[in-house]
Protein backbone atom coordinates (compact mmCIF):
# COMPACT_ATOMS: atom_id res chain seq x y z
CA UNK A 1 0.00 0.00 0.00
CA UNK A 2 1.20 3.64 -1.00
CA UNK A 3 1.00 5.88 1.20
CA UNK A 4 1.05 9.69 1.49
CA UNK A 5 4.19 11.85 1.44
CA UNK A 6 3.87 14.13 4.30
CA UNK A 7 4.11 17.66 4.28
CA UNK A 8 8.18 18.54 5.35
CA UNK A 9 8.65 21.96 5.38
CA UNK A 10 10.05 21.39 8.76
CA UNK A 11 11.95 18.74 8.40
CA UNK A 12 14.69 21.25 6.44
CA UNK A 13 16.75 22.50 8.67
CA UNK A 14 18.14 26.34 9.46
CA UNK A 15 21.73 25.78 9.64
CA UNK A 16 21.34 27.81 13.07
CA UNK A 17 19.39 25.08 14.87
CA UNK A 18 21.98 22.72 14.51
CA UNK A 19 24.31 22.64 17.48
CA UNK A 20 22.80 21.22 20.81
CA UNK A 21 21.95 17.59 19.88
CA UNK A 22 25.33 16.25 19.38
CA UNK A 23 27.05 18.09 21.85
CA UNK A 24 27.81 15.57 25.14
CA UNK A 25 31.00 14.25 23.72
CA UNK A 26 33.86 14.08 26.41
CA UNK A 27 37.56 13.53 25.85
CA UNK A 28 39.53 10.50 26.89
CA UNK A 29 41.94 11.02 29.57
CA UNK A 30 45.67 9.47 29.02
CA UNK A 31 47.46 8.53 32.32
CA UNK A 32 51.23 9.62 32.20
CA UNK A 33 52.57 6.23 33.14
CA UNK A 34 55.51 6.19 32.40
CA UNK A 35 57.18 3.59 30.27
CA UNK A 36 54.26 4.20 27.72
CA UNK A 37 55.10 2.79 24.58
CA UNK A 38 53.00 4.69 22.33
CA UNK A 39 53.68 2.31 19.52
CA UNK A 40 50.48 0.45 21.36
CA UNK A 41 48.09 3.16 21.47
CA UNK A 42 48.85 4.77 17.59
CA UNK A 43 47.61 4.17 14.69
CA UNK A 44 49.76 1.57 12.97
CA UNK A 45 50.18 4.20 9.96
CA UNK A 46 52.03 6.45 12.72
CA UNK A 47 54.59 4.32 14.07
CA UNK A 48 56.36 2.69 10.77
CA UNK A 49 57.47 4.23 7.35
CA UNK A 50 54.68 4.51 4.79
CA UNK A 51 54.88 3.22 1.02
CA UNK A 52 57.09 5.04 -1.52
CA UNK A 53 56.08 7.97 -3.82
CA UNK A 54 54.77 6.89 -7.23
CA UNK A 55 55.08 8.02 -10.94
CA UNK A 56 51.07 8.69 -10.99
CA UNK A 57 48.75 8.46 -8.46
CA UNK A 58 46.10 6.15 -8.01
CA UNK A 59 42.87 6.33 -5.71
CA UNK A 60 43.37 4.47 -2.11
CA UNK A 61 42.48 0.85 -2.25
CA UNK A 62 39.59 1.34 0.00
CA UNK A 63 37.90 3.39 -2.76
CA UNK A 64 38.54 0.26 -5.69
CA UNK A 65 34.81 -0.14 -5.46
CA UNK A 66 34.09 3.41 -6.78
CA UNK A 67 33.89 2.30 -10.16
CA UNK A 68 32.61 3.08 -13.87
CA UNK A 69 29.45 0.69 -14.60
CA UNK A 70 29.98 -0.81 -18.46
CA UNK A 71 27.23 -1.02 -20.27
CA UNK A 72 28.21 -2.67 -23.74
CA UNK A 73 27.23 -4.86 -26.41
CA UNK A 74 28.48 -8.66 -26.02
CA UNK A 75 28.97 -9.07 -29.87
CA UNK A 76 30.19 -5.47 -30.20
CA UNK A 77 31.98 -4.46 -26.99
CA UNK A 78 33.09 -1.24 -28.39
CA UNK A 79 29.74 -0.28 -28.26
CA UNK A 80 28.23 0.84 -24.81
CA UNK A 81 29.03 3.06 -22.45
CA UNK A 82 29.92 3.16 -19.12
CA UNK A 83 28.24 4.67 -16.38
CA UNK A 84 30.03 7.28 -13.94
CA UNK A 85 29.41 7.01 -10.69
CA UNK A 86 27.81 10.00 -9.48
CA UNK A 87 26.34 8.77 -6.05
CA UNK A 88 30.14 8.47 -4.83
CA UNK A 89 31.44 11.32 -5.86
CA UNK A 90 31.27 14.89 -4.24
CA UNK A 91 31.98 18.61 -5.62
CA UNK A 92 31.41 18.89 -8.56
CA UNK A 93 34.50 18.21 -10.62
CA UNK A 94 34.72 14.39 -12.15
CA UNK A 95 38.25 12.71 -11.93
CA UNK A 96 39.19 11.70 -15.50
CA UNK A 97 39.35 7.96 -14.58
CA UNK A 98 35.69 8.19 -13.61
CA UNK A 99 34.08 10.37 -16.33
CA UNK A 100 31.67 8.54 -18.08
CA UNK A 101 32.51 7.08 -21.53
CA UNK A 102 30.24 6.69 -24.71
CA UNK A 103 32.09 5.09 -27.65
CA UNK A 104 30.59 3.46 -30.96
CA UNK A 105 33.29 1.50 -31.37
CA UNK A 106 36.05 1.49 -29.06
CA UNK A 107 38.66 3.62 -27.69
CA UNK A 108 41.44 4.08 -30.26
CA UNK A 109 44.92 4.06 -29.83
CA UNK A 110 46.43 7.22 -31.54
CA UNK A 111 50.15 8.38 -31.63
CA UNK A 112 49.90 12.16 -31.62
CA UNK A 113 53.00 12.39 -33.60
CA UNK A 114 51.06 10.61 -36.29
CA UNK A 115 47.78 12.38 -36.13
CA UNK A 116 46.49 15.21 -38.28
CA UNK A 117 43.76 17.42 -37.75
CA UNK A 118 42.55 19.18 -41.22
CA UNK A 119 40.07 21.99 -41.91
CA UNK A 120 38.96 22.18 -45.64
CA UNK A 121 35.70 22.36 -47.57
CA UNK A 122 34.18 26.16 -47.97
CA UNK A 123 37.69 27.75 -46.18
CA UNK A 124 40.12 30.02 -48.45
CA UNK A 125 42.92 27.54 -47.98
CA UNK A 126 42.62 23.68 -46.36
CA UNK A 127 45.00 23.37 -43.38
CA UNK A 128 46.32 21.25 -41.51
CA UNK A 129 47.52 21.40 -37.90
CA UNK A 130 50.09 18.42 -36.13
CA UNK A 131 49.29 17.93 -32.73
CA UNK A 132 52.72 19.82 -32.05
CA UNK A 133 51.51 22.92 -33.65
CA UNK A 134 48.58 23.10 -31.92
CA UNK A 135 50.24 22.74 -28.95
CA UNK A 136 52.12 26.56 -29.51
CA UNK A 137 48.27 28.20 -29.58
CA UNK A 138 46.81 30.04 -27.00
CA UNK A 139 44.91 28.17 -24.97
CA UNK A 140 41.84 28.53 -22.93
CA UNK A 141 40.51 26.62 -19.89
CA UNK A 142 36.20 25.85 -19.62
CA UNK A 143 34.75 24.13 -16.63
CA UNK A 144 31.46 22.56 -17.86
CA UNK A 145 29.40 19.64 -18.35
CA UNK A 146 29.42 16.88 -21.28
CA UNK A 147 26.12 14.80 -21.18
CA UNK A 148 25.21 11.61 -23.59
CA UNK A 149 21.98 12.66 -25.54
CA UNK A 150 21.19 9.33 -24.45
CA UNK A 151 21.74 9.69 -20.50
CA UNK A 152 18.48 8.94 -17.84
CA UNK A 153 17.14 6.71 -21.28
CA UNK A 154 15.84 4.34 -18.41
CA UNK A 155 13.66 6.89 -17.11
CA UNK A 156 11.08 6.20 -20.23
CA UNK A 157 10.53 3.04 -19.65
CA UNK A 158 6.93 2.82 -17.62
CA UNK A 159 8.80 1.11 -14.65
CA UNK A 160 11.72 2.95 -12.65
CA UNK A 161 15.02 0.68 -13.16
CA UNK A 162 16.13 -0.01 -9.76
CA UNK A 163 19.82 0.98 -9.62
CA UNK A 164 21.94 3.58 -8.24
CA UNK A 165 21.91 7.15 -9.12
CA UNK A 166 25.08 6.90 -11.50
CA UNK A 167 24.25 4.26 -13.21
CA UNK A 168 20.78 5.83 -14.28
CA UNK A 169 21.85 9.06 -14.90
CA UNK A 170 25.46 9.32 -15.17
CA UNK A 171 25.80 9.16 -18.66
CA UNK A 172 27.15 12.97 -17.78
CA UNK A 173 30.38 14.38 -16.35
CA UNK A 174 32.51 17.35 -15.63
CA UNK A 175 35.50 18.78 -16.30
CA UNK A 176 37.99 21.44 -17.02
CA UNK A 177 38.88 21.00 -20.52
CA UNK A 178 41.34 22.96 -21.77
CA UNK A 179 42.43 23.85 -25.37
CA UNK A 180 42.31 26.23 -28.45
CA UNK A 181 39.36 28.48 -29.27
CA UNK A 182 37.99 26.95 -32.76
CA UNK A 183 37.48 30.30 -34.18
CA UNK A 184 41.68 31.27 -34.12
CA UNK A 185 41.82 27.70 -36.57
CA UNK A 186 38.94 28.57 -38.10
CA UNK A 187 40.25 32.11 -39.15
CA UNK A 188 43.32 31.15 -39.88
CA UNK A 189 41.97 28.61 -42.87
CA UNK A 190 39.37 31.75 -43.91
CA UNK A 191 35.48 31.35 -43.60
CA UNK A 192 33.72 31.00 -46.95
CA UNK A 193 30.59 33.31 -46.44
CA UNK A 194 28.58 30.54 -47.68
CA UNK A 195 29.77 28.09 -45.23
CA UNK A 196 26.92 27.16 -42.41
CA UNK A 197 28.22 24.12 -41.14
CA UNK A 198 31.07 22.04 -40.21
CA UNK A 199 31.46 17.98 -40.73
CA UNK A 200 33.29 16.75 -37.60
CA UNK A 201 34.72 13.46 -37.98
CA UNK A 202 37.03 11.25 -35.84
CA UNK A 203 39.54 9.01 -36.54
CA UNK A 204 38.21 5.84 -34.08
CA UNK A 205 37.24 2.88 -35.50
CA UNK A 206 33.72 4.29 -36.26
CA UNK A 207 34.81 6.74 -38.15
CA UNK A 208 32.30 9.00 -36.21
CA UNK A 209 31.10 12.11 -38.24
CA UNK A 210 28.54 14.91 -37.11
CA UNK A 211 27.30 18.18 -38.30
CA UNK A 212 27.42 21.33 -36.28
CA UNK A 213 26.35 24.56 -36.86
CA UNK A 214 29.37 26.68 -37.78
CA UNK A 215 28.08 29.61 -35.36
CA UNK A 216 28.30 27.11 -32.32
CA UNK A 217 32.57 26.69 -33.30
CA UNK A 218 32.90 30.29 -33.66
CA UNK A 219 31.05 31.11 -29.95
CA UNK A 220 32.60 29.20 -27.52
CA UNK A 221 33.98 25.96 -28.78
CA UNK A 222 36.86 24.14 -27.66
CA UNK A 223 39.47 21.94 -29.62
CA UNK A 224 40.93 20.17 -25.85
CA UNK A 225 44.17 18.91 -25.62
CA UNK A 226 43.84 18.51 -21.83
CA UNK A 227 41.29 17.31 -19.07
CA UNK A 228 41.73 18.65 -15.81
CA UNK A 229 45.05 19.85 -16.46
CA UNK A 230 46.99 16.69 -18.32
CA UNK A 231 46.28 15.09 -21.40
CA UNK A 232 43.02 13.95 -22.79
CA UNK A 233 42.64 10.71 -21.35
CA UNK A 234 42.44 8.61 -24.34
CA UNK A 235 38.65 7.24 -23.80
CA UNK A 236 37.81 10.96 -23.77
CA UNK A 237 39.26 11.89 -27.21
CA UNK A 238 43.27 11.94 -27.09
CA UNK A 239 44.70 13.31 -28.79
CA UNK A 240 42.10 16.14 -29.70
CA UNK A 241 38.54 16.41 -29.55
CA UNK A 242 35.22 18.96 -29.42
CA UNK A 243 34.27 20.60 -25.94
CA UNK A 244 31.29 22.22 -27.13
CA UNK A 245 29.96 23.66 -23.64
CA UNK A 246 26.64 23.02 -23.34
CA UNK A 247 25.68 20.46 -26.31
CA UNK A 248 24.60 17.23 -26.85
CA UNK A 249 27.72 15.03 -25.94
CA UNK A 250 27.68 13.19 -29.39
CA UNK A 251 28.82 16.90 -31.07
CA UNK A 252 32.00 16.92 -28.38
CA UNK A 253 33.28 14.87 -31.21
CA UNK A 254 36.45 12.84 -29.79
CA UNK A 255 39.46 11.71 -31.47
CA UNK A 256 39.10 14.76 -33.61
CA UNK A 257 40.94 13.95 -37.08
CA UNK A 258 38.46 16.62 -39.76
CA UNK A 259 36.57 19.67 -39.59
CA UNK A 260 34.35 20.30 -43.13
CA UNK A 261 32.96 23.14 -43.84
CA UNK A 262 29.95 22.50 -45.67
CA UNK A 263 26.70 24.70 -46.61
CA UNK A 264 24.29 21.60 -45.24
CA UNK A 265 24.63 19.21 -42.63
CA UNK A 266 26.01 15.24 -44.02
CA UNK A 267 22.78 13.78 -42.49
CA UNK A 268 25.08 11.20 -41.02
CA UNK A 269 23.45 8.64 -39.41
CA UNK A 270 24.30 10.03 -35.85
CA UNK A 271 22.14 13.02 -36.10
CA UNK A 272 19.58 11.29 -38.22
CA UNK A 273 18.99 7.76 -36.79
CA UNK A 274 20.37 8.20 -33.68
CA UNK A 275 20.54 11.12 -31.26
CA UNK A 276 16.76 12.57 -33.15
CA UNK A 277 14.26 12.56 -30.69
CA UNK A 278 11.06 10.85 -31.59
CA UNK A 279 8.00 12.35 -30.94
CA UNK A 280 4.09 11.52 -30.44
CA UNK A 281 2.83 12.53 -33.82
CA UNK A 282 6.03 9.81 -35.36
CA UNK A 283 7.83 12.71 -36.32
CA UNK A 284 11.57 13.20 -34.71
CA UNK A 285 12.90 16.38 -33.79
CA UNK A 286 16.47 16.89 -35.09
CA UNK A 287 19.54 18.79 -34.01
CA UNK A 288 18.20 19.15 -30.71
CA UNK A 289 21.97 20.67 -29.59
CA UNK A 290 21.53 21.87 -26.31
CA UNK A 291 21.04 19.62 -23.11
CA UNK A 292 18.04 21.02 -20.68
CA UNK A 293 18.39 22.27 -17.07
CA UNK A 294 18.21 19.13 -14.74
CA UNK A 295 19.50 17.98 -11.16
CA UNK A 296 19.62 14.82 -9.27
CA UNK A 297 19.77 14.50 -5.07
CA UNK A 298 23.24 12.22 -5.47
CA UNK A 299 22.83 11.04 -1.92
CA UNK A 300 21.12 9.78 -0.40
CA UNK A 301 19.73 7.94 -3.25
CA UNK A 302 18.71 4.60 -4.51
CA UNK A 303 20.45 1.66 -2.63
CA UNK A 304 21.51 3.50 0.30
CA UNK A 305 20.03 3.17 3.72
CA UNK A 306 19.33 5.98 6.46
CA UNK A 307 21.59 4.32 9.24
CA UNK A 308 19.94 6.52 11.90
CA UNK A 309 15.96 7.43 13.08
CA UNK A 310 16.04 10.04 14.15
CA UNK A 311 19.12 11.96 12.42
CA UNK A 312 20.03 14.14 10.50
CA UNK A 313 21.23 13.34 6.72
CA UNK A 314 23.09 16.20 4.29
CA UNK A 315 20.82 15.97 0.63
CA UNK A 316 23.10 16.51 -1.89
CA UNK A 317 22.98 16.60 -5.62
CA UNK A 318 23.88 18.35 -8.91
CA UNK A 319 22.00 20.41 -11.01
CA UNK A 320 23.85 21.73 -14.80
CA UNK A 321 21.96 23.31 -17.82
CA UNK A 322 22.86 23.91 -21.66
CA UNK A 323 21.68 26.68 -21.54
CA UNK A 324 23.66 29.14 -19.31
CA UNK A 325 23.67 28.98 -15.30
CA UNK A 326 21.90 27.32 -12.61
CA UNK A 327 20.41 29.72 -10.31
CA UNK A 328 18.06 27.60 -8.09
CA UNK A 329 17.40 24.40 -7.02
CA UNK A 330 14.39 23.12 -5.00
CA UNK A 331 14.48 20.33 -3.06
CA UNK A 332 11.73 18.38 -2.17
CA UNK A 333 10.94 15.66 0.51
CA UNK A 334 6.96 14.96 -0.08
CA UNK A 335 7.20 14.13 -3.67
CA UNK A 336 6.54 17.90 -5.22
CA UNK A 337 3.91 18.84 -2.82
CA UNK A 338 6.68 22.03 -0.99
CA UNK A 339 10.04 22.61 -2.00
CA UNK A 340 12.58 24.36 -0.19
CA UNK A 341 15.67 26.11 -1.78
CA UNK A 342 18.69 24.52 -1.19
CA UNK A 343 21.88 26.40 -1.13
CA UNK A 344 24.41 26.13 -4.33
CA UNK A 345 28.02 26.10 -4.10
CA UNK A 346 29.78 28.91 -5.53
CA UNK A 347 31.12 29.65 -7.75
CA UNK A 348 27.96 28.90 -9.86
CA UNK A 349 29.48 28.76 -13.67
CA UNK A 350 27.53 28.48 -17.29
CA UNK A 351 27.29 24.65 -18.26
CA UNK A 352 28.35 23.42 -15.78
CA UNK A 353 27.26 21.68 -12.88
CA UNK A 354 26.34 22.99 -9.87
CA UNK A 355 26.72 21.29 -6.43
CA UNK A 356 23.56 22.06 -4.25
CA UNK A 357 23.13 20.62 -0.52
CA UNK A 358 20.21 20.89 2.32
CA UNK A 359 19.98 19.33 5.80
CA UNK A 360 17.28 17.26 6.17
CA UNK A 361 15.91 15.92 9.45
CA UNK A 362 14.43 12.09 8.99
CA UNK A 363 12.20 10.53 11.66
CA UNK A 364 11.44 7.66 9.90
CA UNK A 365 8.35 8.15 8.14
CA UNK A 366 7.97 7.53 4.30
CA UNK A 367 9.06 10.30 1.90
CA UNK A 368 9.92 10.79 -1.76
CA UNK A 369 12.55 12.68 -2.56
CA UNK A 370 13.30 15.33 -5.94
CA UNK A 371 15.30 18.41 -6.68
CA UNK A 372 14.20 20.83 -9.30
CA UNK A 373 16.70 22.79 -11.18
CA UNK A 374 15.78 26.45 -12.52
CA UNK A 375 18.53 27.95 -15.02
CA UNK A 376 19.22 31.68 -16.13
CA UNK A 377 16.92 31.60 -18.54
CA UNK A 378 13.98 30.62 -16.58
CA UNK A 379 13.26 27.07 -17.60
CA UNK A 380 12.40 25.33 -15.06
CA UNK A 381 13.03 21.14 -14.41
CA UNK A 382 9.86 19.56 -15.65
CA UNK A 383 8.66 16.34 -14.00
CA UNK A 384 8.10 13.24 -15.97
CA UNK A 385 4.73 13.74 -16.31
CA UNK A 386 4.92 17.16 -17.76
CA UNK A 387 7.95 16.07 -20.12
CA UNK A 388 5.84 13.01 -21.17
CA UNK A 389 2.80 15.05 -21.85
CA UNK A 390 5.58 17.00 -24.49
CA UNK A 391 7.73 14.55 -25.90
CA UNK A 392 5.67 11.06 -25.04
CA UNK A 393 7.05 7.76 -24.10
CA UNK A 394 9.62 6.84 -26.89
CA UNK A 395 12.05 9.61 -27.38
CA UNK A 396 15.15 8.32 -26.18
CA UNK A 397 16.71 11.07 -25.75
CA UNK A 398 17.18 14.58 -23.91
CA UNK A 399 15.26 13.11 -20.66
CA UNK A 400 15.69 15.68 -18.45
CA UNK A 401 12.94 15.57 -15.99
CA UNK A 402 12.90 15.15 -12.38
CA UNK A 403 14.10 12.15 -10.45
CA UNK A 404 12.53 10.93 -7.42
CA UNK A 405 14.02 8.53 -4.81
CA UNK A 406 11.21 7.00 -2.38
CA UNK A 407 12.75 6.57 1.34
CA UNK A 408 10.84 3.77 2.82
CA UNK A 409 9.86 3.90 6.83
CA UNK A 410 13.27 1.29 7.60
CA UNK A 411 15.41 4.01 5.38
CA UNK A 412 15.76 2.21 2.25
CA UNK A 413 15.93 4.52 -0.86
CA UNK A 414 14.36 3.29 -4.01
CA UNK A 415 13.88 5.36 -7.35
CA UNK A 416 10.18 5.54 -7.98
CA UNK A 417 7.97 7.41 -10.51
CA UNK A 418 5.52 10.01 -8.70
CA UNK A 419 2.23 8.54 -10.18
CA UNK B 1 76.46 48.25 -12.57
CA UNK B 2 77.06 47.01 -16.31
CA UNK B 3 74.62 43.67 -15.45
CA UNK B 4 72.40 45.98 -14.06
CA UNK B 5 72.06 47.94 -17.14
CA UNK B 6 71.86 45.26 -18.87
CA UNK B 7 68.62 43.66 -17.08
CA UNK B 8 66.79 47.04 -17.42
CA UNK B 9 67.01 46.94 -21.25
CA UNK B 10 66.09 43.52 -21.70
CA UNK B 11 63.07 44.21 -19.66
CA UNK B 12 62.22 46.89 -21.52
CA UNK B 13 62.52 45.19 -24.43
CA UNK B 14 60.30 42.44 -23.14
CA UNK B 15 57.97 45.21 -22.21
CA UNK B 16 57.38 45.83 -25.69
CA UNK B 17 57.04 43.09 -27.03
CA UNK B 18 54.66 41.75 -24.76
CA UNK B 19 52.77 43.88 -22.91
CA UNK B 20 51.16 45.89 -25.78
CA UNK B 21 50.00 42.65 -28.04
CA UNK B 22 48.03 41.57 -25.07
CA UNK B 23 46.34 44.87 -24.82
CA UNK B 24 45.19 44.60 -28.33
CA UNK B 25 41.58 43.03 -29.37
CA UNK B 26 43.21 39.66 -30.72
CA UNK B 27 45.69 37.34 -29.36
CA UNK B 28 49.02 37.21 -30.45
CA UNK B 29 50.18 33.64 -31.99
CA UNK B 30 52.02 32.80 -34.96
CA UNK B 31 49.88 30.51 -37.64
CA UNK B 32 51.26 26.97 -37.52
CA UNK B 33 48.55 25.68 -40.05
CA UNK B 34 49.94 23.88 -43.45
CA UNK B 35 48.55 24.65 -46.87
CA UNK B 36 46.57 21.40 -47.44
CA UNK B 37 44.79 21.67 -50.94
CA UNK B 38 46.30 18.22 -51.86
CA UNK B 39 45.25 15.93 -48.67
CA UNK B 40 41.60 17.71 -49.17
CA UNK B 41 41.53 15.60 -52.95
CA UNK B 42 42.97 12.29 -51.48
CA UNK B 43 39.45 10.00 -50.58
CA UNK B 44 40.62 9.49 -47.16
CA UNK B 45 39.71 13.21 -46.31
CA UNK B 46 36.50 13.04 -48.48
CA UNK B 47 34.56 9.98 -46.60
CA UNK B 48 31.75 11.90 -45.79
CA UNK B 49 28.38 11.03 -48.45
CA UNK B 50 26.04 13.81 -48.32
CA UNK B 51 21.78 13.93 -49.86
CA UNK B 52 23.84 14.87 -53.36
CA UNK B 53 25.73 11.71 -53.24
CA UNK B 54 28.85 13.77 -54.44
CA UNK B 55 31.13 12.25 -52.90
CA UNK B 56 30.12 8.53 -53.60
CA UNK B 57 32.76 6.46 -55.31
CA UNK B 58 32.19 4.59 -58.80
CA UNK B 59 30.72 0.72 -58.29
CA UNK B 60 27.46 -0.33 -58.70
CA UNK B 61 26.03 -3.52 -56.83
CA UNK B 62 21.98 -4.73 -56.35
CA UNK B 63 19.96 -7.13 -53.79
CA UNK B 64 21.03 -10.47 -54.86
CA UNK B 65 24.28 -9.57 -54.33
CA UNK B 66 23.41 -8.24 -51.59
CA UNK B 67 21.98 -11.14 -49.63
CA UNK B 68 24.85 -12.77 -50.03
CA UNK B 69 26.92 -10.57 -48.86
CA UNK B 70 24.51 -10.07 -45.94
CA UNK B 71 24.12 -13.23 -44.32
CA UNK B 72 28.22 -13.55 -44.83
CA UNK B 73 28.67 -10.65 -42.81
CA UNK B 74 25.83 -9.19 -41.16
CA UNK B 75 23.52 -11.65 -39.99
CA UNK B 76 25.38 -12.86 -36.75
CA UNK B 77 24.20 -9.84 -35.40
CA UNK B 78 21.40 -7.94 -37.42
CA UNK B 79 19.64 -11.34 -37.91
CA UNK B 80 18.83 -13.23 -41.14
CA UNK B 81 16.71 -10.97 -43.04
CA UNK B 82 17.61 -7.89 -41.18
CA UNK B 83 15.04 -8.02 -38.79
CA UNK B 84 17.54 -7.46 -35.99
CA UNK B 85 19.71 -9.61 -33.14
CA UNK B 86 22.28 -8.23 -30.67
CA UNK B 87 22.02 -5.19 -33.02
CA UNK B 88 19.12 -3.42 -34.49
CA UNK B 89 16.75 -4.32 -36.64
CA UNK B 90 17.35 -2.76 -40.28
CA UNK B 91 13.96 -3.37 -42.23
CA UNK B 92 10.51 -3.28 -41.47
CA UNK B 93 8.35 -1.31 -39.29
CA UNK B 94 7.27 1.00 -42.01
CA UNK B 95 4.70 3.03 -40.98
CA UNK B 96 4.97 2.24 -36.76
CA UNK B 97 6.73 5.90 -36.22
CA UNK B 98 3.12 7.10 -34.05
CA UNK B 99 2.31 3.83 -32.96
CA UNK B 100 2.73 2.13 -29.35
CA UNK B 101 5.76 0.28 -30.75
CA UNK B 102 7.46 2.74 -32.58
CA UNK B 103 10.80 0.59 -34.31
CA UNK B 104 13.56 3.00 -35.42
CA UNK B 105 14.61 0.53 -38.84
CA UNK B 106 17.02 2.03 -41.75
CA UNK B 107 14.06 1.22 -44.04
CA UNK B 108 11.21 2.99 -41.51
CA UNK B 109 13.68 5.92 -40.02
CA UNK B 110 16.40 6.85 -41.79
CA UNK B 111 15.77 9.86 -44.11
CA UNK B 112 18.20 9.43 -46.51
CA UNK B 113 19.50 6.47 -48.29
CA UNK B 114 23.09 7.69 -48.41
CA UNK B 115 23.41 7.83 -45.07
CA UNK B 116 23.48 3.90 -45.57
CA UNK B 117 26.18 3.72 -47.86
CA UNK B 118 28.61 6.59 -45.55
CA UNK B 119 27.82 4.53 -42.55
CA UNK B 120 28.30 1.07 -43.90
CA UNK B 121 31.70 1.87 -45.20
CA UNK B 122 32.72 3.88 -42.10
CA UNK B 123 31.42 1.22 -39.45
CA UNK B 124 30.47 -2.05 -40.60
CA UNK B 125 31.70 -4.56 -39.91
CA UNK B 126 32.99 -3.53 -36.67
CA UNK B 127 35.45 -5.50 -36.35
CA UNK B 128 36.61 -4.17 -39.90
CA UNK B 129 35.58 -1.26 -40.93
CA UNK B 130 36.76 -0.34 -44.64
CA UNK B 131 37.10 -4.24 -45.30
CA UNK B 132 34.37 -3.77 -48.09
CA UNK B 133 34.77 -2.82 -51.37
CA UNK B 134 32.06 -0.31 -53.20
CA UNK B 135 30.27 -2.65 -54.81
CA UNK B 136 29.66 -4.46 -51.49
CA UNK B 137 28.19 -1.81 -50.00
CA UNK B 138 25.98 -0.22 -53.25
CA UNK B 139 24.71 -4.29 -53.06
CA UNK B 140 24.03 -4.47 -49.30
CA UNK B 141 22.44 -1.02 -49.51
CA UNK B 142 20.29 -2.50 -52.39
CA UNK B 143 18.98 -5.84 -50.00
CA UNK B 144 18.03 -3.37 -47.31
CA UNK B 145 16.16 -1.23 -49.21
CA UNK B 146 14.31 -3.69 -51.31
CA UNK B 147 13.34 -5.41 -48.52
CA UNK B 148 10.75 -3.29 -48.06
CA UNK B 149 10.00 -2.65 -51.73
CA UNK B 150 11.86 0.87 -51.45
CA UNK B 151 13.54 -0.11 -54.48
CA UNK B 152 13.06 -2.90 -57.38
CA UNK B 153 14.88 -6.10 -56.21
CA UNK B 154 16.54 -6.11 -59.63
CA UNK B 155 17.64 -2.17 -59.19
CA UNK B 156 21.48 -1.78 -59.68
CA UNK B 157 22.43 0.85 -56.68
CA UNK B 158 25.53 3.27 -58.03
CA UNK B 159 26.53 6.89 -57.37
CA UNK B 160 23.68 7.98 -59.79
CA UNK B 161 20.64 5.80 -58.63
CA UNK B 162 21.20 5.91 -54.67
CA UNK B 163 20.97 9.58 -54.04
CA UNK B 164 17.36 9.41 -56.40
CA UNK B 165 16.40 6.55 -53.91
CA UNK B 166 13.28 8.54 -51.77
CA UNK B 167 13.00 6.68 -48.45
CA UNK B 168 9.45 6.86 -46.86
CA UNK B 169 10.79 9.08 -43.76
CA UNK B 170 12.03 11.15 -45.72
CA UNK B 171 9.93 14.02 -44.05
CA UNK B 172 9.62 13.13 -40.63
CA UNK B 173 12.62 15.10 -39.27
CA UNK B 174 12.11 18.67 -37.76
CA UNK B 175 15.47 20.75 -36.69
CA UNK B 176 15.21 22.10 -33.53
CA UNK B 177 18.42 23.95 -34.58
CA UNK B 178 18.59 27.00 -35.25
CA UNK B 179 15.75 27.95 -33.12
Amino acid sequence: MKKAPLESRRQFLQYTALSGAFAGFSLPVLSAESGLDYRDILPESMTKAGDSFSNYGQPSPYESKIIRWISANPDMPGNGVSWSPLHELQGSITPNGLHFERHHNGVPDIDPARHTLLIDGLVEKPLSFSVEALKRYPMQSRICFIECGGNSNSSWRSRPIETAAGYAHGLVSNAEWTGIPLKYLLQEAGIQSKAKWVIAEAADGASLNVSIPLKKLLDDAILALYQNGERLRPENGYPLRLVLPGWEGITNVKWLRQLRLTDEPAMSRDETAQYTDLMPDGTARQFSFEMEAKSLITSPSHGMKLPDNPGIYQLTGLAWSGRGKITRVEVSSDGGASWVDAELQQPVLSKAFTRFSLPWQWHGQYAMLQSRATDESGYVQPSREQLLANRGSHGFFHFNAIISWEVSEDGYLYHVYPD
Amino acid sequence: MATSIMFTRINLTLTLLFVLPVLAAQPLYQPLGQAASDLSDKPEWNLTISPDGEALPPGSGNAAQGKQLFEQHCVACHGFGAIGGSAMPLVGELGSLSGEYPEKTVNSFWPYATTLFDYIRRSMPPSAPYSLNSNEIYALCAYILSQDGIIEADVELNAVTLPQVTMPNRNGFSATYPQ
